[in-house]
């Protein structure tokens, strides 16, 4: 059996950061905790914080599983994962400035041409631009998993446009509001300074044509889409309009969003689509969803775009191991954060090995999310491997794998009590003018027993995360 | 040789449409090739927008009417200096770097049949001679034969069917050669009308193949030929719609419909204009 | 503001006003079936699905006018765009779009209603009396309009779910007004008969105006009293002329707040300026059900110039 790291527990005894929850989880009697998770769970569905599972169908006004047990991080140790989030932020963004431009690195031989240029995110359209401030991702969402007191592994970087920050920050709200005298036993440090710091990241970014205080709006695909309510909580927190497609035109050298007063200018745009759909003349031409010549005001100066188009290319799976060698080269900085081995199934040696220990190992689509088209092979059936081989072997380039991780776990309230269950981190970090990181992230926690996914599209919940102040 | 160009493009809506935007890709490439004499694009009621040179090396240009508008009309005329350069890009600024033109599309697919074209040939020790080969089995695989096709045909359909434009042709160059592991490319621009009575068309589509050493290099199938000073290279792109010199969408009900007229003369080279 | 999130905002208004006049609807058709009558009460559903604009859906899904099949028809059925559910459905989907233009109260307004609706839906019919429906859509409208009318921002949002609520009442007061209008004519013969009566004051009462009515007027129930207290008395919360005054109290605010003015403006200022000189008489001139039409048209005249002044997205 493998041995987890319990972030609570060590050797019988109560690691410092969680000392004061031992008591409060004392005290709370099963009737009362039941009595709080219902409380809960009626402030969520009250706020309507829901989300629909994708390719799920079922109800559109699910709620993701919330669990009262907060996650706690010391001082200490969030100050050297703040450093190595905001070296690993740098690195990418050096990157993609790096790779639509000379391709230093590449001509360094220090990652594979093909890797890039024939990535189907690296976009051929933005060659040549450099986005203002020089920043493609301006929000980038680093996937933690820990597997031991010092042991902290970066399973994946998302530089597109990550969700789940609005849980970030209602899961805060909600614990505040339900048990007052935790915050006040504990010193912690508060994460509600997001939307401001994210809303002045945005501004900081306004294009070279602005010469005023730029207008900033989110972009989503519409209110379908599962990730709506958080479009418009960040909307509403920061104070911005949130917009479709359809509420935007080009004019002219600008874009314009259509108001009850006439057409207003619209400076920096945090989108929420995919590059294919953002504009139908430049990507997908069958787009509904996106705004006809974007992409010429953007590219001629007339508006930001937030994460830049093309900015993908930094977060792919196979991408994503050379993102220590990127540190190296742009920084000249050791990681700070590790990388979990990654093995290519495109390359020969890999694949052998792969294929060899498919039981073992947890494989991956490299365009793949939420969990999705993902084997664990320790918990699968042999059907389930077997299945995955053949697709493996179909289309090699297509997964990587890495070993399975002994996830660490944090005490979970479960139906018996509480008992510990396996986490995941996701932080935020801003880049702007600035790189910044709230002292905190997206906990999200597998429910079920003994399983190591943690997406919320496959029964994972989500914890409070807290940052002690030293 | 001195060419003049004059394309109009005429866009009519059954029903007047909202507004128009535009993106287009209408001026003549720099490369030492071609210089520049006179070039002017307008659109009627249009307002300018955001104007950029692409990491490919081409001039796009934005363009937005507002409506209601029926009709629009899209006018290009002036003047280029041509030089023969025997189909090499000389002097183009550009910086996708050319591994982006392996990447294949839906209509520059190799299919067996597409693949086989390339059967025997050695890219990795003659590049040049390899994509010389390309062409002139293309040229012979496919004829030319205007209508035999339309805008979405595939090269491996092209070939299927052993007729084809422009288009076709340079649609199934760019896939053999891109299934040789050579970076291919869709070029489109003009070409002056010979009186040979060879096929011609005054608006016009080849491929380029990169040539280590070399750089781009253009190749005309559907002319057996290199571009030389007939031709004015316009942009260039994945495939034909990717290098689409004017690409629009109205906003509005209305179905559009269009008429193209392109005609390429040659002129005097006077004094004046060599200045 | 956007232009979608004021489409939004106006149709939400609208939508929980159409909910409420389903839910009267629904009232009116059992009481007046509740009669005795020689032409069966069947005629009198007629013409409250042709008030409702929704006959032909009804016919089409059930055929005859039975009186579970009605309530399930302006309550429950989501096949019927103007049914209870189908309204609070889209008011609460406008909400949730437009979240952010609204305060807690109102979301939790919208939003509760939503969510007793999805209970209601699964507890049996049997247990669920018509009253008890219609009560409840009246009380969640209310909530909905009273959490809007204190705690909302009194912003240009405020002014475009006013004139959702304003354009929705009058059209919806004309069309209830249009069912009856017979029953209103200047035929001696009728004035008066106890079933014409017990009509009216039936229409009154489905309009919470019953007990107004007779403070307003007292004395003989007549054809002058009743299309002067629906149509031209601004005392009345739903008559005609309460809901351009409404509509152009609005209208101005925004055109102040823009600092421009629109058709809007003048197209409304025309229709209040018709109604402030209009006598009873003149109506019954003109003829009741001709005076409505034409009103009913105005109503779809003004809804699409505030379309095209402030809500399609091509403003200049």
């Amino acid at each position: 059996m493998t041995d987890y790291f319990n972030e609570m527990y060590q050797g019988g005894k109560v690691r410092e950061p969680y000392a004061r929850l031992q008591g409060w989880m004392q005290s709370m009697p099963a009737e009362l905790r039941h009595m709080k998770q219902a409380e809960a769970e009626a402030l969520f569905r009250r706020i309507g914080i829901t989300f629909a599972v994708y390719g799920e169908g079922g109800d559109p006004d699910r709620l993701i599983p919330f669990d009262m047990f907060p996650r706690v991080f010391s001082g200490a140790e969030w100050a050297r994962l703040e450093r190595g989030i905001k070296q690993r932020a740098r690195a990418l963004n050096a990157f993609l400035v790096d790779v639509y431009g000379r391709g230093e690195i590449v001509r360094a031989g220090r990652i594979p041409a093909r890797l890039v240029y024939l990535n189907d995110a690296y976009e051929k359209a933005v060659v040549g631009f450099v986005p203002s401030k020089g920043v493609y991702s301006h929000i980038v969402g680093i996937d933690l998993v820990r597997t031991g007191p010092e042991d902290f592994f970066v399973l994946e970087d998302n530089c597109r446009t990550p969700s789940g920050v609005s849980y970030m920050l209602e899961n805060r709200e909600i614990m505040m509001r339900m048990f007052p005298d935790l915050f006040r036993e504990n010193r912690i440090e508060p994460v509600d300074s997001y939307p401001e710091i994210l809303r002045r990241t945005l501004a900081s970014v306004a294009p070279q044509k602005c010469d005023r205080e730029p207008t900033v709006v989110i972009l989503t695909p519409g209110h379908y889409n599962s990730a709506y309510y958080e479009h418009s909580f960040l909307a509403d927190m920061m104070g911005v309009e949130l917009v479709e497609g359809q509420d935007l035109f080009v004019e002219g050298e600008f874009v314009f969003m259509r108001t009850t007063e006439g057409p207003r200018r619209v400076d920096v745009i945090y989108r929420r689509i995919d590059d294919d759909f953002i504009d139908p003349l430049c990507f997908r031409p069958d787009s509904m969803l996106g705004v006809p010549g974007l992409m010429d005001v953007y590219r001629s100066g007339g508006v930001s775009i937030c994460s830049a188009p093309g900015a993908g290319v930094a977060d792919d799976k196979a991408v994503y191991t050379y993102v220590p060698e990127m540190i190296r080269f742009y920084l000249g900085e050791e990681p700070i954060l590790k990388n979990v081995p990654t093995w290519q199934c495109g390359k020969a040696d890999d694949l052998k090995y792969v294929l060899a220990h498919l039981a073992d190992l947890v494989v991956k689509e490299v365009h793949g999310s939420g969990g999705y088209g993902m084997l664990v092979g320790p918990k699968a059936t042999a059907e389930q491997v077997e299945a995955f081989r053949a697709r493996i072997i179909a289309d090699p380039d297509n997964y990587i794998a890495q070993p399975t991780l002994a996830l660490s776990t944090t005490p979970t309230f479960v139906e018996e009590g509480v008992a510990p269950r396996h986490v995941d981190l996701r932080p935020y970090c801003l880049v702007g003018e600035r790189v910044e990181l709230v002292p905190g992230g997206l906990t999200r926690v597998a429910l079920t027993e003994g399983s190591l996914v943690v997406n919320s599209s496959q029964g994972g919940g989500v914890k409070d995360t807290w940052v002690l102040a030293e | 040789m001195l060419l003049s160009v004059d394309h109009v493009t005429r866009y009519f809506y059954d029903q007047p449409v909202r507004a128009v935007v535009q993106s287009h890709r209408l001026r003549p490439s720099q490369f030492d090739g071609q210089k520049l004499i006179r070039w002017d694009v307008t659109v009627s009621d249009g307002q300018k927008g955001g104007g950029f040179r692409d990491g490919a090396g081409d001039w796009v240009q934005g363009w937005t009417v507002q409506g209601p508008v029926a009709e629009i009309l899209v006018q290009v005329s002036g003047q280029v200096e041509t030089t023969d350069l025997a189909g090499v890009l000389r002097g183009h600024k550009e910086s996708v770097p050319p591994h982006c033109y392996l990447r294949g599309t839906h209509p520059t697919t190799a299919d067996a049949a597409l693949a086989a074209l390339g059967e025997g040939l050695t890219p990795d020790s003659d590049a040049l001679a390899t994509a010389h080969a390309i062409s002139a089995r293309i040229s012979d695989a496919i004829a030319y034969r205007p209508g035999a096709t339309e805008a979405h045909t595939t090269a491996a359909e092209a070939l299927a069917l052993g007729e084809g434009v422009c288009q076709d042709h340079a649609h199934a160059l760019i896939a053999v050669a891109r299934s040789l592991g050579l970076p291919a490319r869709y070029v489109s621009g003009y070409l002056l009308a010979g009186d040979d009575g060879s096929p011609h068309e005054a608006s016009h589509a080849w491929a380029e193949v990169h040539v280590r050493g070399l750089g781009w290099v253009g190749f005309d199938p559907a002319n057996r030929c290199c571009p030389d000073e007939r031709y004015i290279r316009i942009g260039s792109g994945l495939d034909a719609q990717n290098a689409a010199l004017i690409r629009g969408i109205a906003r509005g009900r209305g179905e559009e419909s269009l008429e193209v007229s392109v005609t390429v003369q040659a002129r005097q080279i006077s004094s004046q204009t060599q200045q | 503001m956007l232009s979608r999130t004021a489409d939004n905002l106006f149709w939400l208004a609208r939508y929980v006003e159409r909910a409420e006049t389903s839910a009267r609807l629904l009232q009116v058709g059992a009481r007046i079936a509740l009669m005795p009558s020689a032409a069966g009460y069947r005629n009198e559903w007629e013409s409250l699905l042709h008030a409702s604009g929704t006959a032909s859906g009804f016919a089409k899904k059930y055929g005859e006018a039975v009186q579970r099949n009605l309530e399930s028809w302006f309550f429950f059925d989501r096949d019927n765009s103007s049914s209870v559910a189908s309204c609070l459905t889209a008011a609460r989907e406008n909400g949730r779009i437009v979240r952010t233009a609204l305060t807690t109260q109102v979301w939790d307004a919208l939003n509760g209603a939503f969510e007793e609706l999805r209970q209601l839906e699964r507890r049996p019919r049997s247990e669920l009396d018509l009253s008890l429906l219609t009560d409840w859509t009246m009380r969640q409208a209310a909530l909905v309009r009273g959490s809007i009318d204190t705690t909302l921002l009194r912003n240009d949002g405020w002014d475009f779910l006013n004139l959702g609520y304003y354009l929705e009442r009058a059209d919806n007061t004309a069309r209830l007004m249009d069912v009856k209008y017979y029953v209103l004519l200047p035929k001696v013969e009728f004035v008066g008969s106890g079933l014409d009566n017990y009509q009216w004051t039936t229409l009154l009462r489905a309009m919470s105006a019953h007990r107004a009515f007779h403070w307003a007027y007292g004395g003989e129930v007549t054809a002058a009293k009743i299309g002067h207290f629906l149509i031209l008395n601004p005392q009345c919360p739903r008559s005609l002329i309460t809901c351009v005054e409404g509509m152009n109290f609005h209208l101005d605010r925004l055109s102040r707040n823009y600092h421009r003015k629109t058709l809007a403006q003048d197209k409304a200022r025309s229709v209040l300026a018709e109604l402030a000189e209009m006598h009873v008489d003149d109506i019954f001139e003109e003829g009741l059900h001709e005076f409505l039409s034409r009103f009913i048209v105005d109503m779809a005249s003004v809804s699409q110039v505030v379309r095209n002044c402030y809500l399609n997205g091509d403003v200049r």
